[in-house]
């Protein structure tokens, strides 16, 4: 019952390869300037971190956040878009496709855009002096989970937003700090016990702990706990996520 | 057979929606027989979009029972679905897509397959006029366009019921003219519809069947020509004169069967039989005119003069 999903996805895709220049750039700029502010620029005055150069340092957590910024942002300017002004949504929701599947194929196609942009920044990864173990197969569905995360929490926004504005909230209050303190600028294992734990309460931490195991085929013990804590907070959001654009929806 | 011989294609019972405090509808029973257009008429925020939305699921029922096709909507909406075609009332076209993708994509939510839709929608195209737009994008088409697109989109899973939820609003006369032969076609290849509209001439010529909606109740169902024939008699004499003529001209009535309406400057009488007063009347006044009465009298009469949105 819930495979007309797909459906959904492909519509999204059919649009998406129309701009698919302005959407990698839109999605990858970010990350991608990071890499060269941080890497190049502040990484020349840096000594090794955790035995790497500054720059392969940071490179597995830029993709493990590339996937967080576009998957999560297209659940909400996209989908809020396609919710409000174009009316997609109700369009859609008059066909046999349930509004079930069509939160499930908006979860999924931004989870499908946020991996694009992971694979991307790892196949960048050579240029910054990292040669990714072959690990990093293993890491794909760990990014595309990762995707599924945020892009059900970016919709979990869209089905409680009543204007664009109100995602400055989570962009301002959630994404921005998960980005800076999730680990991928500096060591965490530095830090004192309590912001250690306060790092690990964040989502992305798991994905930047996973992404640099399987970059640098450097496997820790405790990759069964960050594999889980992302698996688990996956499909209870896109659950959540599904709930809350029901009751949006269908009035 | 008469139409209401055959079981209906939709039967509406009891069906109540309240939002808070606000009553949407109330008690409704309503059904569509096979093959038929059923008008569902009714001022602004009647009820009359909330019962359809309620009939796609896409509002929940306070109370009531909803069947399509001798099926609950609540057990199997999505293959009900299938077999429905809706026109909505505020334009939802794809406009990240072209004409032709609207349709394309359209049927895959349907689970038409490529080549099927691309056969449909062509077809389609050519039948609504819109085959030269095909590779237009959406926000480049007129009014008119777009409507016909919309319909186009509504057919393109051959529906068994189509909705038209205000078909032709906002339409010059020569597109509305276009999209009521399309409909005409349609009805005479037995395609059920029910039709929401403003227009009275756009209902008379369409509907075998109206229902009027006012406030979310119905205050009058039947066959248009002879609702307005029983309600309102066959003529209405509009006399516009100043207040104390008309206030004459009433009490030299009152011995006529006739109904009587004061708007105003305005005196609007419906004749139920012949009367020899009212002819001489309108021999000798000069700002009077003679017409026959129609679904805007009767729609008029029932839900009133005043404006409900306030």
């Amino acid at each position: 019952m819930w495979f007309l999903f797909y459906k959904v996805w492909l519509r999204n895709a059919r649009v998406w390869r129309k701009h698919v220049w302005a959407s990698l750039i839109g999605n990858l700029g970010q990350p991608f300037l990071f890499l060269l502010a941080m890497g190049f620029g502040l990484g020349r005055q840096i000594p090794q971190i955790e035995g790497v150069t500054y720059l392969q340092f940071i490179g597995p957590g830029l993709v493990a956040s590339a996937v967080m910024y576009s998957g999560s942002f297209e659940t909400m300017y996209g989908s809020y878009t396609r919710l409000t002004t174009q009316r997609t949504y109700e369009a859609i929701l008059m066909t046999p496709v349930s509004v079930e599947e069509l939160a499930l194929g908006e979860i999924v196609w931004a989870a499908t855009k946020g991996i694009l942009s992971g694979l991307i920044m790892l196949a960048a990864l050579p240029l910054f002096g990292l040669i990714p173990s072959p690990w990093i197969l293993a890491l794909i569905p760990i990014l595309f989970l990762e995707g599924i995360l945020f892009a059900s929490l970016g919709l979990i926004m869209t089905a409680l937003a009543g204007d664009y504005e109100f995602f400055n909230y989570f962009t301002s209050l959630f994404i921005t700090p998960l980005f800076l303190f999730s680990g991928i600028f500096f060591s965490i294992s530095a830090m004192n016990p309590v912001i250690q734990k306060i790092s690990l309460a964040l989502p992305l931490t798991h994905a930047v702990n996973l992404s640099r195991m399987l970059c640098y085929g450097r496997i820790g013990p405790d990759w069964p706990i960050h594999a889980l804590v992302i698996i688990i907070l996956s499909v209870f959001c896109a659950w959540v996520a599904i709930v809350l654009i029901r009751r949006r929806l269908i009035l | 057979m008469t139409l209401t011989a055959k079981p209906p294609l939709v039967e509406i019972r009891n069906l109540t929606k309240r939002f808070g405090d606000r009553v949407a509808v109330k008690d409704l029973d309503l059904c569509i027989y096979p093959g038929e257009c059923l008008g569902l008429l009714g001022p602004n925020g009647a009820g009359k979009t909330t019962t359809i939305y309620m009939l796609l699921g896409l509002v929940r029922s306070t109370s009531g029972e909803i069947s399509v096709f001798g099926e609950s909507i609540s057990k199997r909406l999505k293959q009900i679905k299938l077999r429905i075609g809706v026109v909505p009332q505020r334009d939802n076209l794809d406009p990240d897509l072209t004409v032709l993708e609207n349709l394309i994509v359209y049927a895959a939510y349907f689970g038409i397959d490529r080549s099927a839709a691309g056969k449909s929608a062509d077809d389609l195209l050519g039948f609504f006029a819109l085959k030269n737009r095909r590779d237009e994008i959406i926000q480049h088409l007129s009014g008119g366009q777009r409507r016909r697109l919309l319909l186009s989109r509504a057919l393109i899973n051959a529906p068994e019921l189509l909705i038209l939820d205000e078909p032709t609003i906002g339409l010059d006369p020569q597109a509305r003219h276009l999209i009521w032969e399309r409909l005409e076609d349609l009805r005479s290849r037995g395609t059920t519809m029910l039709l929401t509209s403003h227009y009275m001439d756009e209902v008379s010529r369409l509907t075998s069947r109206v229902l009027i909606l006012d406030e979310g109740k119905v205050v009058a169902q039947g066959d248009p020509g002879e609702m307005v024939a029983d309600t309102m008699g066959s003529e209405v004499f509009e006399v516009a004169d100043s207040p104390e003529k008309l206030d004459a001209l009433e009490k030299t009535l009152c011995s006529c069967k006739v109904d009587i309406e004061r708007v105003v400057d305005k005196l609007f009488i419906y004749a139920h039989e012949p009367c020899d007063k009212l002819e001489t009347m309108a021999m000798t006044l000069s700002h009077v005119s003679k017409r026959p009465t129609n679904l805007e009298d009767l729609f008029l009469k029932l839900t009133g003069r005043t404006l409900r949105e306030n």
